[in-house]
């Protein structure tokens, strides 16, 4: 088993299927009266948190807690670092309280591949900067797994701003592990060609929602990250939403199998519109549930056996 | 699991038709002991005791025409020796509609030992509901428990030096039914 989850890419055909399958008995543990395994007693988790999050911090930290391991939260505010402290002073704190995996969110991209070169423990990439966020594709695989049955030779389209999106790139680099057809979808600012045919050279790259919807399994639409819309990759929020937002006529275009994904938080009447996220295709507070099932499996395959 | 090993040491213990009449022993004794087997469920041990409660309840079904429900106990979260290697896949966990609490459970392994396997089990059993007994029944008792762990039900009771190993092999999961015992210092 490796030791730590930085990139998607850490994880090979035979390790990703494992995570899913753990996954999968992880799961089951959500419909019982007592949902706790005693297996990571006596194990320290630290969620080192730099960027804000709800649904990750909280979705480790209840893995983490299911699994009997000790929790400890660290979010950048009100802590030494708004007093200046560096990563790596912070990674050699936690180091001496003897943690045993650090799940880290940071704002600057390879932050995670740094801290491993600090710390004994595992490292678990919670998101960082515009590079990865390899848990988020391990539920979604699971999220697509369990509703459609299997991964290899599904088509999976990934809408919006791929350049900026983490979740994108983790999300192509497993898909593509796992067997699927994966195809970027949005603007040319926000999809560059390079970018898909650094991540995997199968990967193809659509400028038009519509053409590309009948063939589709999968739709994961990205957030529209507001941050970004001063800096004219796109000319308004309407007509990005004209164009590439999922509405109901858009979703109707869809064969009748396929499900529509979002990882959160969304904007509605944006990249999604209202009627769509609550459809029954749409997976979403699924995949929340699953980020649980998904972080147990990974907390276990990386801290459960010998180190 | 089974690989079959040129081993000069080995000894055939249990050969096909053998384990068929251990099982249908202990089938009758499951339902002489527990008085029809009513309100009892078997839960299996993954990975040999689940075929192995399958059969059971298949041999119950055959003298009695009683369905006993059958199920799957994976113990792999709540092993104490999870440090002392490297990470093990899980097995399933399937309990059979009516859930056990109140029923009798009687699990189902194919080797009992240390008998920490079956203290897992019972961990493992706490947290999925309340039995109102727990028994356990075993294909082959090959001694050195590590724990005040006994069987209701034993298949064949085989004298071991603890360097040797005991190799069930089920039609189910390996393709041949028998049980060999292996190594040892002879």
């Amino acid at each position: 088993m490796i030791k730590h989850l930085r990139s998607a890419a850490d994880l090979d055909l035979a390790t990703a299927t494992l995570i899913l399958d753990t996954a999968g008995e992880m799961a089951a543990l959500a419909g019982r009266e007592v949902k706790k395994l005693p297996t990571l007693r006596g194990r320290t988790v630290v969620n080192l948190f730099y960027e804000d999050s709800t649904r990750t911090r909280i979705s480790f930290e209840a893995a983490a807690k299911r699994l009997s391991a000790d929790v400890i939260n660290f979010s950048a505010k009100g802590s030494s670092v708004s007093k200046g402290e560096s990563l790596k002073d912070t990674a050699l704190t936690l180091q001496a309280m003897g943690a045993d995996a650090v799940v880290i969110r940071h704002s600057a991209s390879g932050a995670p591949h740094r801290l491993a070169s600090w710390v004994d423990g595992s490292v678990i990439n919670a998101g960082d900067g515009t590079h990865e966020h390899p848990t988020q594709a391990l539920l979604d695989a699971y999220t697509m797994r369990s509703r459609l049955g299997r991964l290899a030779g599904l088509r999976v389209a990934i809408v919006g701003d791929v350049l900026h999106s983490r979740v994108a790139r983790s999300n192509v680099l497993l898909l593509t592990t796992l067997g699927a057809h994966v195809t970027l979808v949005g603007p040319p600012t926000l999809v560059p060609r390079d970018i898909a045919a650094a991540l995997s050279p199968a990967t193809k790259v659509s400028y038009d929602l519509d053409s590309v919807l009948p063939d589709m399994d999968v739709v994961m639409m990205l957030r529209v990250q507001t941050e970004r819309m001063q800096d004219s990759y796109f000319p308004s929020a309407r007509e990005y939403s004209r164009r590439y937002g999922l509405d109901l006529a858009r979703m109707r275009k869809l064969p009748e199998h396929a499900i529509v994904m979002h990882p959160g938080p969304m904007n509605r009447g944006m990249e999604i519109a209202p009627e769509v996220a609550d459809s029954s295709r749409s997976t979403i507070v699924e995949q929340v549930a699953n980020g649980v099932s998904a972080r147990m499996a990974v907390l276990y395959l990386l801290l459960g056996g010998k180190a | 699991m089974a690989s079959p090993r040129a081993d000069t040491t080995s000894k055939i213990i249990l050969g096909e038709s053998d384990l068929h009449r251990v099982v249908d022993r202990i089938a009758h004794q499951i339902l002489e002991k527990t008085s029809g087997a009513t309100g009892t469920v078997l839960l299996g041990i993954p990975t040999r005791g689940v075929p192995l409660a399958q059969r059971l309840a298949a041999r119950i079904h055959a003298f009695e025409g009683i369905d006993v429900p059958v199920g799957s106990l994976d113990i792999t979260l709540y092993r104490d020796d999870l440090r002392l290697h490297a990470t093990r896949a899980l097995g399933k966990t399937e309990l059979p509609g009516g859930g056990i609490d109140g029923r009798r459970v009687i699990l189902v392994d194919d080797v009992l030992f240390s008998g920490r396997t079956v203290r897992a089990a019972l961990d493992a059993l706490n947290d999925v509901g309340r039995p109102s007994s727990v028994q356990l029944a075993v294909l082959v008792d090959r001694g050195h428990r590590q724990l005040p762990i006994r069987a209701d039900y034993v298949g064949k009771n085989i004298p071991t030096a603890v360097s040797e190993s005991v190799r069930v092999s089920l039609l189910e999961v390996d393709g041949l039914d028998e049980v060999k015992l292996t190594g040892g210092d002879k």
